[in-house]
């Protein structure tokens, strides 16, 4: 296939023309095509039809507005989902109908029985017209010569000083108390300590070592969340998930010595932007956040295996109380959740 | 008043307040100057309208719903009709939500409303956007327009954003969580963002009200202030038009504001509430009280954001956890800052300056009032397109998983699959629609120079067989070589005559590389010599007894740019 890769145009290339009358170099706009009526402007009786597919528009506009009243009226909001919903489905519909014949009515209006002839208007160029810019431009040199500005150096420095500090006075308050404490290190810990209790999500109920079965999956808090000041937030770091393996199928730990007869408990938030990492695979051993589909082997120290997330989910070092409850051995070991500048230090 | 004489009684009160307002105000300037104003038909110039009425939609329903609404973080048990959820602590925001769901009639509906008004609204945004990037319609005097519409379609993520967190369920809270991950991976500021954010450590009680603020106020505020602007500019500088017969640089053809765009834009208006109100009637949306109020530890699967939101997500996703590195002792995860931040900067970054690149690559200083048809701009048709190629990678990203369990696939492949997608799809995509748009543009040629096909086949005495071609009419060809064909920029040689080195020598030949890149390849319209030329070789070819061979080359798109 050719193309036409000249920087001269086609004309360049053309068989030399020999013919007598000489030819314009573009086509001459051939203006506008003859506006032909619609059967409307010249039929008295199509004329009518048109007027009463307006009107009727309008009367369904009208009947879709007492409908909806009907229905705010007749149709009680339920205590369940299909009344909520059947609600719902007559007072849009009415709403629906009451805006539709309105704006349909309009439209048809304007494209059957306004004019449908199309106007010509002319455009002007946008600049202002050479006399206008230059009293324009010596209005301006008038003022600056009014107000002295260019006589005085510091008068500059001094607005442009003061405007550039005013700010500070509304941005400081707002700053000091905007972050709360501004205390960032709380990042960097979480409520487990040594001998807290892992409880049940969200019951609260401890768990004992001999009920977690090999395969299962339990989503955990650390005991008395709730009474701490802040539970939400509090929660937000601390979730744990715990799994019990076959010690045949464990390949490396995070933490030597950091399980329980094959207990493991992970951080629950994912290492990538937080979310939490719930969904388990017990025949492989994987957990799947959700969100960005990081993957992480629980037999293989919570270590990455696909996704978006680098890092291995922290383990929580965990042990059991004389009683045969789980119990942390500590916090975790480092920082949970998402990355952050000085995580490491 | 004394120059009117109206007979009926509402011409007359009509003409009295007119009157009244005239004096106080001098407005028949204004409506002497706007009520006859002429503006252009096309429907690709309602998709603007669109988005503007779906913005009234928004203020409507969003009024609504702030009467009932409570935007606050602060516990309470709920104890509402909802039976699954009675008993459950949760914040007043989704209490209030789960009120306006079930107690407040009509409340589901402008909930369901004024969530799919804001999928719309952003759909409309694009949508117009694409029509104005593929016309040209950005070109001067219209750059700064441009430009205003970026930042409006900034603030819709904005405002998208931020209303969607407000309920306060389990699926906008992991959407806010997911933000604090990102701002937490920014250097050295990351973990003060968060709390400035988040008044403290995250969810802590303050993000609610704030976005509550953010939400109603702020961004609202800003657009509404932005969508004067821009129609004020659409005003001052008249609308732009499609090329045709009769329209020209220097007109505008069309209908005038009143009566006939006053009943059809307005009309138009009640048309969007009244598609988005049947979509709120009969398509469930955001059903919070599925989800339940937000909690740090569960999460659905198959959990997505609104649509414009999943380039981010599939950004997110795509993206390999090995590009997390630690300087010292200092982390940067560029696995979150990189589709965070770096993806979206690169596609639309380029979108937001793109008319001033590509006047520069012109070098074009005139104004342009009739668009471009989109062939008759290669690069910039397929450049659009392969951003759009683009998004839409991303976009599939941000479904992997839905597209795993819906079609059986491995999640894994799918990711990988994408990956190369979003390196390879976009290139593809730029060379594809460059060929498709020259040879369009060679169609057009062979039509205009040979006529239509007519099927008719024509026998000659001498046993030849040869199809008829219709001539096109002047409207029909007009179309087709109106438009200038924009050739790369020249400059002026490295030396003048006496052999002085010229100063910007070196930004020229920069400059006129990219125009290079932009319009070297092209395909320009018939000029009046090459019809003259090929009106006289039909003459001839279809002459009697004539033998005709060129006439039946015709027709395989490689005869125009020889001709």
């Amino acid at each position: 296939m050719s193309q036409v890769d000249n920087h001269g145009g086609p004309a360049d290339n053309l068989p030399e023309l020999r013919t007598a009358p000489p030819v314009p170099e573009h086509f001459e706009n051939p203006g506008l095509p003859e506006h032909k009526p619609r059967l409307g402007d010249v039929d008295p009786r199509a004329d009518k039809r048109r007027e009463r597919i307006v009107l009727a528009l309008f009367a369904v506009s009208t009947l879709g507005t007492i409908g909806m009243l009907v229905a705010f009226f007749a149709l009680p909001t339920g205590r369940d989902v299909a009344t909520i919903h059947r609600s719902n489905l007559w007072l849009g519909l009415g709403l629906a109908a009451s805006l539709l014949g309105i704006g349909l009515a309009a439209i048809q209006w304007a494209k059957s029985i306004m004019s449908n002839e199309e106007r010509v208007e002319q455009r002007h160029p946008l600049q202002s017209a050479p006399q206008v810019r230059q009293a324009a431009v010596r209005n301006l040199a008038e003022g600056v010569k009014d107000s002295g500005i260019s006589r005085r150096g510091l008068l500059k420095t001094a607005v442009v000083g003061s405007l550039a500090l005013f700010p500070l006075t509304i941005a400081v308050p707002l700053i000091g108390d905007v972050g709360g404490s501004w205390d960032v290190s709380k990042f960097k810990h979480t409520m487990w300590r040594k001998g807290l209790r892992l409880t049940i999500d969200p019951s609260g109920r401890p768990i004992k070592a001999a009920d977690v079965t090999i395969g299962s999956v339990w989503h955990v808090i650390p005991d008395g969340i709730d009474k701490t000041p802040d539970p939400l937030e509090e929660k937000a770091k601390a979730i744990v998930l715990v799994v019990r393996l076959d010690p045949r199928d464990v390949k490396s730990e995070q933490i030597p010595g950091g399980s329980y007869q094959g207990i493991f408990a992970y951080s629950k938030i994912c290492t990538h932007v937080g979310c939490p990492v719930a969904l388990y695979e017990q025949q492989t051993h994987h957990l799947l956040c959700p969100c960005h589909q990081s993957t992480f082997d629980v037999a293989d120290g919570a270590r990455v295996i696909f996704g978006p997330a680098k890092r291995p989910l922290p383990q929580l070092p965990i042990t059991v109380d004389d009683q045969g409850y789980l119990v942390a051995k500590s916090d975790f070991t480092q920082p949970v959740g998402p990355s952050f500048w000085d995580r490491l230090r | 008043m004394s120059t009117t004489n109206p007979t009926a009684p509402t011409g007359k009160a009509a003409a009295a307040t007119a009157d009244w307002l005239d004096q106080r105000t001098g407005v028949g300037v204004a409506v002497k100057g706007l009520a006859r104003k002429l503006f252009p038909e096309h429907w690709s110039f309602m998709l603007g309208e669109i988005a503007l009425y779906s913005f009234i939609t928004l203020l409507i329903s969003g009024t609504f719903l702030t009467m009932f609404f409570v935007p606050s973080a602060d516990e309470v048990t709920y104890t509402g009709p909802w039976t699954a959820l009675q008993g459950t602590t949760m914040s007043a925001a989704f209490a209030s939500t789960l009120k306006l769901s079930f107690e407040v009639r009509g409340g589901l509906l402008m909930r369901q409303v004024h969530h799919w008004a804001a999928l719309i609204f952003l759909a409309a945004i694009v949508t117009h956007m694409m029509r104005v990037f593929f016309t040209g319609a950005f070109r001067k005097p219209r750059e700064i327009n441009w430009v205003i519409g970026f930042v409006l379609l900034t603030l819709g993520l904005a405002a998208g954003f931020s209303g969607y967190s407000l309920p306060d369920d389990v699926l906008s809270g992991n959407g806010l969580r997911i933000t604090d991950g990102l701002i937490r991976g920014i250097p050295i500021i990351g973990t003060y963002l968060s709390y400035f954010v988040f008044g403290g450590q995250f969810p802590g009680t303050a993000i609610i009200p704030r976005l509550f603020t953010v939400h109603v106020l702020l961004v609202p505020g800003l657009i509404l202030a932005l969508v004067g602007l821009h129609l004020a500019l659409v005003f001052l500088q008249k609308h732009t038009q499609f090329p045709g017969s009769g329209r020209t640089n220097g007109n505008v053809v069309g209908y005038p504001l009143f009566p006939v765009y006053t009943a059809k834009a307005g009309g138009f208006f009640f048309v969007v509430f009244g598609v988005i109100a049947l979509m709120a009637a009969t398509m469930q949306i955001n059903p919070v009280w599925n989800y339940g109020p937000y909690d740090p530890a569960p999460v659905s699967a198959g959990a997505q954001p609104d649509w414009y939101m999943l380039f981010l997500e599939g950004a997110l996703r795509l993206m390999p956890g090995q590009a997390e590195v630690v300087f010292g002792s200092y982390t940067v995860p560029f696995n979150v800052l990189i589709p965070g931040l770096v993806v979206p900067l690169l596609l639309l970054g380029p979108l937001a300056v793109y008319p001033f690149v590509e006047a520069y690559a012109t070098g074009d200083k005139r104004e342009h009032h009739l668009l471009d048809r989109p062939r008759n701009a290669p690069f910039r048709t397929a450049y659009g397109m392969s951003i759009l190629a683009e998004f839409f990678v991303l976009v599939l990203a941000g479904s992997n998983d839905l597209i795993a369990t819906h079609f059986h696939l491995s999640l894994n492949d799918i990711t990988w699959t994408l990956r190369f997608a979003f390196f390879i799809v976009p290139g593809i995509v730029f060379v594809l629609t460059r060929r498709v748009c020259l040879a369009l543009q060679r169609k057009d040629r062979e039509v205009v120079l040979h006529g239509h096909e007519s099927g008719r086949i024509v026998r000659f005495a001498s046993g030849e067989y040869v199809e008829v071609h219709t001539p096109l009419d002047e409207h029909e060809r007009w179309i087709r070589v109106q438009h200038e064909p924009v050739r790369p920029i020249r400059i002026a040689p490295a030396e003048d005559s006496r052999g002085v080195r010229r100063p910007h020598y070196r930004s020229d030949v920069r400059r006129q590389r990219l125009s290079r890149l932009f319009f070297e390849t092209r395909v320009e319209p018939v000029t009046p010599a090459e019809y003259a030329a090929a009106q006289e070789h039909r003459a001839i070819a279809t002459g009697p007894g004539d033998a005709g061979h060129e006439q039946i080359v015709a027709g395989t798109g490689d005869h125009a740019s020889r001709s």
